[in-house]
């Protein structure tokens, strides 16, 4: 449980923190936290703090400055926040400046994955900027001695309603700045309706730097003195070094220097890979110095790990039984009983994440007063890789700083430390700044993959061919694994909680069981993480079972889902972690399930699919991150080849802001579930990945792209849900079910077996 | 080896291995860090610049073959970030993460170049070397339409 204070932060404390010396209104956000909470990674606790981690200053100036403590990448973090500030607070947009802070626990969570970043935010935001605005109205009202209550702000004055009397803020701040603080409890927030840009088109703060290629990335950042670095990692997870030739590469121009990584130790976590570092002048000469190491290396035990013979134990594992997460009534007996039995198994590889910038960081370490670390990268969580550089250097945090560059694509990948580990590491053996540059290799090779999932489903229908039992199994590593000093280790809850123990059924025999399996790579999340899986084999199943019984998809996927709230004790779960949310707040509810599936197929006009003679439609709907999202597709063929034509997508994420830059998410989210369904999968041969580069390890490109995506947005007063993840699961199940509509073969794997 | 280039119409004189990419010639040697690097195997399109006025992959491009030749970068696309194109992209919102927008933009540029008014097909076809990881790809089509309207 979350408790926000508002409270003034003094001058000092604000230079000290912000560098900004300008005097001033200054308002934090303190966030009391009850209880530890891990993030659904299972990598991150943030301490019980009681620190500021929202800052909001208005300078003498008139200058609004506002901390982003998130990193931005691509889901426009530094354009929304800033602008549910100046609505509230009734400032001018041109005037607010946005900071972007470094990695430090007083921000609180600064992980930017888990779809959090409005959901966390929102009240915190909008509360300091209505303190400062009522402490702006307070100085004017008495200057002009009016009622405050008269008085409003608006374009960074404030004004007397109804009058022509107004003042500009730059002109208030310092009064203001003395005044005690109001009581937080008796400053109302605007109604939504009343925000210039709610559920509006914003500005985009950053669009005039990407298209002039002025939008400064991680590797961008240059440091007198700077080495570049490539390294050559282990392909197989664990592989240690035999041999390697530490003459050649100091042959290529421009090497300076060759240096041995430390090997990592189980749990890996966000250590570096091991291998061999080659440190030159510029990049070029890096990467070519590399080709020349003939390392020869132990690769150890996960050598083993081949695709298909991976998949093969998974089948077996998956004939025993497992411990139920969600366990309702007598399934078995059910199925024993039912009508009509149906089964299905269902398996999708490791995804990698392809950030369109591979990870880079640069460090620079000093031996000034017992050494110091300074980190600059393209990180979305500067917090656990403040932790991973300390760990490498040897230093306490105190003496490592993060910052956050910009984000070339994050999807996950870049909440992990290990590049900035390596830099770290690098830069103190070195003894000058270096920059880490992964290739698009290394990135394929070296990746925290999603993992790989093999369901196995067992459904039973009665006489009207009515869904009656559901019995499942799910078997994968889970990502628990990289984090555990052991490779075997089980499917956990909070894994289960994604697409499974908040999935809406009703119906009274359910159950749900984990089947364990043993990791051999760095499992890792991407975007969506284990929705990505359920969610495909959920709504496939469906369908298969709504054609078997000769219903229409839609009428009996509307069927099987509750038309309310259900408890987690209804549903039979034994653990619920709900994304970290409070239950009460955002419950498991069917009904906002159901209308977004059914505004999904009224938008592709779903019930007059016949008259359509050339396509084939299919339809899927998912819970997660607290957001309902349903998709319905149009798939075509063309000599041959399947087309993806027209896709549909309706989201109900609560109250939402930015409304351009969730239609942009809902895109993107379209697209990278076709990139899964059609070219996703990492495979493995002798413990190596197979895929090298854009070639084989595929993201969608533009011919391929539907020819209209359209996308719906609820209008809702339900709190905030998640929306930079939630689009994708629900993507690649519903083409795979218009494939099946349109020539008969259900597809019940995605990416490479 | 010392080479000439004319990058974004500045005469410049670089010392830099023949062999090195033009993109890290730019990046490294330039320091233009507009171009930028995401395969390095010319299969994304990330480091799309114009050799000539015509869009090379600049990953795979050896800096030898722009020696004595004209480089123009997204920096030079325009004096003010004022190019058709480049408004457009504003106009329709198109970034994401923006990372592979100066390449998406030098090979619409290229495109446009070659073809003033190309429909739908030409438009996939001429695009479909460029990657964009975060999925713009409807809204990039939207704005070439839209500037090429111009």
């Amino acid at each position: 449980m979350m408790i926000d204070q508002i409270r003034k932060i003094s001058r000092r404390d604000f230079v000290k923190a912000t560098g900004i010396t300008t005097a001033g209104l200054c308002l934090g956000t303190l966030s009391c936290q009850s209880t530890p909470k891990a993030a659904p990674s299972g990598t991150v606790a943030v301490d019980p703090i009681f620190k500021p981690n929202v800052f909001v200053h208005i300078g003498e100036d008139g200058i609004v400055s506002i901390y982003c403590h998130r990193s931005e990448m691509g889901q426009g973090i530094r354009s929304t926040l800033p602008i549910i500030l100046s609505d509230e607070l009734g400032a001018d947009f041109s005037k607010v400046k946005i900071i972007q802070a470094i990695g430090d626990k007083k921000y609180g969570d600064q992980n930017t994955d888990g779809s959090t970043s409005i959901r966390k935010n929102f009240d915190k935001i909008r509360g300091s900027a209505a303190m400062a605005r009522d402490m702006l109205i307070q100085t004017a009202a008495q200057k002009w001695n009016v009622a405050k209550e008269t008085c409003d702000t608006k374009d960074h004055f404030v004004i007397q309603k109804g009058t022509n009397k107004k003042i500009e803020f730059a002109k208030l701040v310092i009064d203001a700045s003395k005044l005690a603080l109001p009581d937080q409890s008796k400053v109302k927030l605007r109604k939504n309706s009343d925000l210039d840009h709610f559920h509006k088109k914003m500005p985009f703060v950053d669009v005039k730097d990407f298209v002039t290629g002025n939008a400064r990335y991680g590797a961008d950042v240059d440091l007198p003195n700077m080495l570049i670095a490539s390294i050559e990692r282990p392909s197989v997870m664990g592989a240690t070094i035999k041999s390697f030739d530490n003459k050649a590469p100091t042959k290529v121009g421009g090497v300076r220097k060759i240096i041995k990584m430390p090997e990592p130790k189980q749990p890996y976590g966000f250590q570096g890979w091991g291998g061999v570092a080659v440190l030159a002048d510029n990049t070029w000469a890096a990467m070519k110095g590399r080709e020349a190491l003939a390392i020869q290396w132990n690769l150890g035990e996960h050598a083993s790990y081949n695709t298909k013979a991976f998949k093969a134990s998974m089948e077996t594992a998956s004939k025993k039984s497992g411990p139920a997460y969600r366990k309702k009534g007598n399934p078995s007996e059910a199925l024993r009983t039912a009508h009509k039995k149906h089964s299905a198994q269902y398996y999708v590889s490791h995804l990698a994440h392809l950030s369109m910038e591979p990870p880079v960081a640069i460090a620079n370490y000093t031996e000034k007063d017992g050494g110091f670390c300074e980190v600059w990268a393209s990180t979305q969580n500067p917090q656990t890789a403040r932790s991973a550089v300390a760990r490498a250097t040897g230093l306490p945090e105190d003496r490592v700083r993060v910052n956050v560059t910009l984000l070339g694509g994050g999807f996950g990948r870049k909440s992990k430390g290990d590049f900035c580990s390596e830099a770290a590491f690098l830069s103190k053996a070195a003894g000058q700044p270096v920059r880490v540059q992964f290739t698009r290799e290394d990135d394929i090779k070296n990746d925290y993959l999603n993992t790989v999932a093999l369901m196995t489903f067992e459904a039973g229908t009665d006489k009207k061919g009515m869904l009656k039992a559901w019995q499942m199994k799910s078997a994968f590593p889970p990502i628990a694994s990289t984090f555990m000093d052991k490779s075997e280790v089980p499917p956990q809850a909070r894994d289960f909680q994604q697409g499974i123990l908040d999935l809406a059924m009703g119906i009274d025999n359910f159950e749900a069981q984990a089947i364990t399996v043993k990791a051999h790579v760095r499992i890792g999340w991407l975007r969506a993480v284990y929705n990505l899986f359920h969610s495909f084999a959920t709504n496939c199943f469906l369908d298969e079972i709504a054609r078997k019984e000769k219903k229409d998809p839609l009428d009996f996927m509307l069927s099987v889902y509750a038309d309310r709230v259900l408890t987690p004790k209804e549903m039979g779960n034994t653990e619920m972690h709900n994304y970290e949310q409070d239950i009460e707040q955002h419950p498991v509810n069917g009904k906002r399930l159901k209308q977004a599936l059914s505004r999904v197929a009224a938008k592709a006009n779903w019930k007059s699919r016949a008259k359509d003679k050339t396509r084939g439609y299919g339809l899927a709907v998912h819970r997660s991150f607290l957001s309902y999202v349903a998709v319905a597709a149009a798939v075509k063929k063309e000599q041959d080849k399947i087309i993806v034509d027209e896709v549909w997508i309706t989201i109900d994420a609560g109250i939402v802001y930015n409304l351009d830059r969730v239609v942009s998410q809902m895109e993107g989210s379209v697209i990278e579930g076709m990139s899964h369904l059609f070219h996703g999968g990492i495979t493995h041969k002798n413990g190596a990945v197979e895929q090298s580069n854009f070639n084989d390890a595929g993201i969608l490109r533009m011919p391929e792209a539907p020819r209209k995506i359209h996308v719906d947005i609820v209008t809702s007063t339900e709190p905030s849900g998640g929306v930079g993840e939630p689009g994708v699961p629900p993507v690649a199940p519903a083409i795979a079910n218009a494939i099946f509509a349109l020539t008969g073969k259900r597809l019940r794997e995605f990416g490479k077996a | 080896m010392k080479m000439k280039f004319k990058i974004n119409k500045k005469e410049r004189t670089l010392d830099v291995d023949k062999s090195m990419p033009i993109l890290w010639m730019l990046r490294d040697v330039a320091n233009l860090k507009g171009t930028r690097f995401g395969c390095g195997k010319g299969l994304c399109g990330a480091c799309t610049v114009h050799l000539d006025g015509v869009a090379i992959r600049s990953c795979i491009t050896p800096s030898e073959a722009a020696n004595g030749k004209g480089i123009t970068t997204i920096e030079g696309l325009s004096d003010n970030g004022d190019h058709p194109l480049q408004k457009s992209w504003i106009k329709h919102n198109v970034p994401q993460c923006g990372y592979c927008q100066p390449g998406q933009i030098m090979n619409a540029a290229s495109l446009l170049n070659q073809n003033k008014k190309p429909n739908d097909t030409q438009i996939d076809e001429g695009m479909a070397g460029n990657i964009c990881r975060c999925g713009t790809y409807t809204r990039v089509r939207e704005a070439i339409k839209d500037a090429a309207k111009g």
